[in-house]
């Protein structure tokens, strides 16, 4: 008897195996890495990366998965903080080359981008950094896609926005101590000088863990700008910054060229972040799809909270998907990808209208190494943003 | 020059808060607390919770940020610290312990509050303005007097209650003290606890103010450990030294060196190092430990 039940529940239990493994090896699996920073201050640029490149697989993988040439693949998402840290970056790319993947999306900072390009042209990976270093996207140069748009090629529109609407005329810059904020400083400082702006202050500088910016901005204050531009401001930064400018009695206009939360606005500045500029992506109401609307919903249920960061970092994977799709020998041959990239499109599920997808980049790199995403640039305004206007990139 | 008089009191006030705590549990157990930053952004996410997110009164959201933090850490000097120290006498197995701990708090913290900033309703609205001379927000005058109110009920209790003369006389001897019938084990995690709460106490006081994220805690420690190395390991009277000077140093070079770049706290490393350097001990401390 007992020997007989033992058999039974042997059975039934590789009967149920076998279905599990069959279930779950109904497709190939297409493996897409990230590595970013999701970890320290700066875990809010990675960790929306990481959950709009989770939420937007398991959207397709629930929709049977994505069919690339002959085969339908389930997307798996390969993550690998790096910390901030280009030591890291290049592990993590590494390790993304020991797993046989060629797409890559990020890293999020200058020197960690710049660090892994070695690793990623020997290993044949494309990677899709949120940097700005023109030299990681101009040739010879040739794996690297910018995931965004550049604080060099949003400043000047939004300075001259101003100049043309606000009447402004001179402006500040305060920036953070590391690579990225000052590299986007000067870009604005070149900038704001080409389109004739008063530069009244522009070498003020915090360090990245400052926590009260008060004494920090206090001498800024006092050159008594048109503009202040909060060059590379992280999301933790900017409320309190807004905030002590505010509290200071700065009446003029503050802007960023980096991407923000409204919420994270709300809650650290509350009304003074009113009229705060910065750069967005897609899910304003004026231009978000329903497919974007279903994006922020389904990332809302995964993870109990959207952030606003999310609107240009939906692209990157869906760009690596559609070039893929566009021509299937890429998938394991970057080359073939490089050559796709010349003269794909293809429709922009996340915008209203008729809007594609497409690589740009041949004014400010002289190839195309640029997703095309919308220029959206935001205003916030009593909890959320409303946009002021739309440009684009060549 | 009023402006920055100001700025110092108010950044000195809350550094001292900061390394109360810290300077409390090294001269208690002679152990450098890594976590003792993830410990105060604990304290601000707390209150983060419970004022900002549920909207009960400040008040009570920081003696739960407070209670919630004391907890926290009798149970660490419970179960990981004390037991650590009794089996090991090696200073770096209680140095990598706290190190591990500061990584999983940043963990917990990631977990269960988020990568965002958060911050909370101002509890004072307004700006107190004198003819652009002084300018400064209502609610960090409240915030800076609540801290030099309990950095002195602090110094109060160490100095008048039974437990507070415990605690000194643990962290002048811990022999003599076990000899005196002094019960040590339990001292120390109401000593632990007291440092962990200090912390809770000043995360929740300034999240009204700086909001907190979770790659806060790393820092703040950093800091801590300059102000505690200023005034001298373990020492109380040396810690709010050390925040004030800190305080001073930082808002006299934000005014003055603001125009050649961020050079405010490279000059503060190197002071600070020529100074170890003549002085290892800090300004109150003692050579000998």
């Amino acid at each position: 008897m007992f020997v007989r039940l033992l058999k039974l529940t042997l059975s039934l239990t590789l009967i149920t195996l076998g279905f599990v493994s069959l279930s779950s090896a109904q497709n190939p699996v297409l493996k897409i890495g990230f590595v970013g920073v999701t970890s320290g201050p700066a875990a809010a640029w990675g960790i929306s990366n990481q959950r709009s490149m989770e939420t937007r697989a398991a959207w397709l993988n629930e929709l049977g998965g994505v069919t690339i040439g002959d085969t339908t693949y389930d997307i798996e998402i390969v993550s690998f903080d790096d910390q901030k840290d280009p030591k890291r970056a290049i592990a993590g790319m590494e390790k993304m080359a020991q797993e046989g993947i060629h797409y890559v999306v990020g890293p999020n900072v200058d020197d960690g981008a710049a660090a892994v390009r070695p690793v990623a042209e020997a290993q044949g990976i494309m990677y899709f950094p949120y940097a700005f270093p023109k030299a990681l996207y101009t040739a010879p140069a040739s794996n690297a896609v910018l995931g965004m748009i550049a604080s060099y090629q949003s400043g000047p529109p939004i300075y001259k926005y101003l100049m043309d609407n606000e009447g402004v005329s001179s402006v500040a810059f305060i920036a953070a101590n590391e690579s990225d904020p000052l590299s986007q400083r000067d870009n604005g400082v070149e900038a704001a000088n080409a389109l004739g702006l008063d530069i009244v202050s522009e070498n003020v500088t915090y360090q990245v863990d400052t926590t009260d910016f008060v004494p920090v901005l206090t001498p800024v204050i006092r050159t008594n700008p048109d503009l202040l531009v909060l060059s590379g401001v992280s999301p933790a930064n900017a409320p309190q910054l807004i905030r002590s400018a505010r509290e200071l009695g700065f009446e003029g206009i503050i802007s960023t060229e980096t991407a923000h939360d409204a919420r994270v606005l709300q809650e650290g500045a509350g009304d003074l972040a009113n009229g705060f500029i910065s750069v967005g992506g897609a899910s304003t109401p004026e231009i978000a799809s329903d497919a974007m609307k279903e994006f922020v919903q389904r990332y809302t249920e995964m993870f109990g909270e959207y952030n606003d960061e999310s609107n240009t970092k939906v692209y990157a994977l869906e760009y690596i998907l559609e070039t893929l799709k566009a021509n299937p020998a890429a998938i394991d041959d970057v080359n073939e990808f490089q050559k796709t990239m010349d003269t794909f499109e293809a429709p922009n599920p996340f915008m209203k209208g008729d809007a594609k997808l497409s690589y740009v980049g041949m004014t400010s790199f002289g190839q195309k190494r640029q997703v095309s995403v919308p220029m959206v640039i935001n205003v916030y305004q009593d909890g959320q943003f409303e946009t002021l206007f739309v440009g684009t990139v060549d | 020059m009023e402006q920055i008089l100001v700025n110092g009191v108010y950044l000195g006030a809350q550094y001292a808060m900061i390394a109360l705590g810290l300077t409390l549990i090294f001269s208690l157990m002679n152990v450098l607390n890594f976590a003792h930053g993830q410990m105060y952004v604990i304290g601000g996410f707390v209150t983060y919770t419970i004022y900002g997110q549920l909207g009960i009164p400040f008040v009570v959201a920081l003696f739960a940020s407070c209670f919630t933090l004391a907890i926290i850490g009798a149970l660490v000097e419970r179960y990981l610290f004390g037991p650590v120290l009794k089996r090991s006498a090696r200073e770096e197995s209680s140095m990598l312990l706290a190190a591990g701990i500061a990584l999983l708090l940043d963990a917990v913290i990631l977990l269960l509050f988020g990568e965002k900033q958060r911050g909370v309703p101002k509890i004072v609205d307004g700006v107190f303005n004198w003819d652009f001379r002084i300018i400064i927000p209502y609610d960090r005058i409240v915030i800076c007097c609540l801290a030099i109110f309990c950095i002195v009920a602090f110094i109060a209790f160490m100095q008048y209650t039974k437990t507070g003369r415990a605690l000194r006389a643990l962290a002048q001897d811990r022999v003599a003290c076990q000899l005196m019938g002094v019960n040590v084990d339990r001292y120390s995690t109401i000593g632990f606890a007291l440092g962990a709460l200090l912390a809770g106490l000043v995360g929740g006081l300034l999240v009204t103010i700086t909001g907190v994220n979770l790659g806060m805690g790393t820092p703040t420690s950093i800091k801590a450990f300059m102000m505690v190395m200023i005034g001298g390991a373990g020492v109380i009277s040396g810690a709010i030294a050390g925040g004030i000077i800190l305080g001073f140093l930082e808002a006299f070079g934000l005014a003055y060196l603001s125009q050649y770049g961020d050079i405010t706290y490279l000059l503060i490393f190197i002071t600070l190092m020529v100074f170890l350097a003549i002085r290892p001990q800090g300004l109150m401390g003692k050579p000998w430990g």
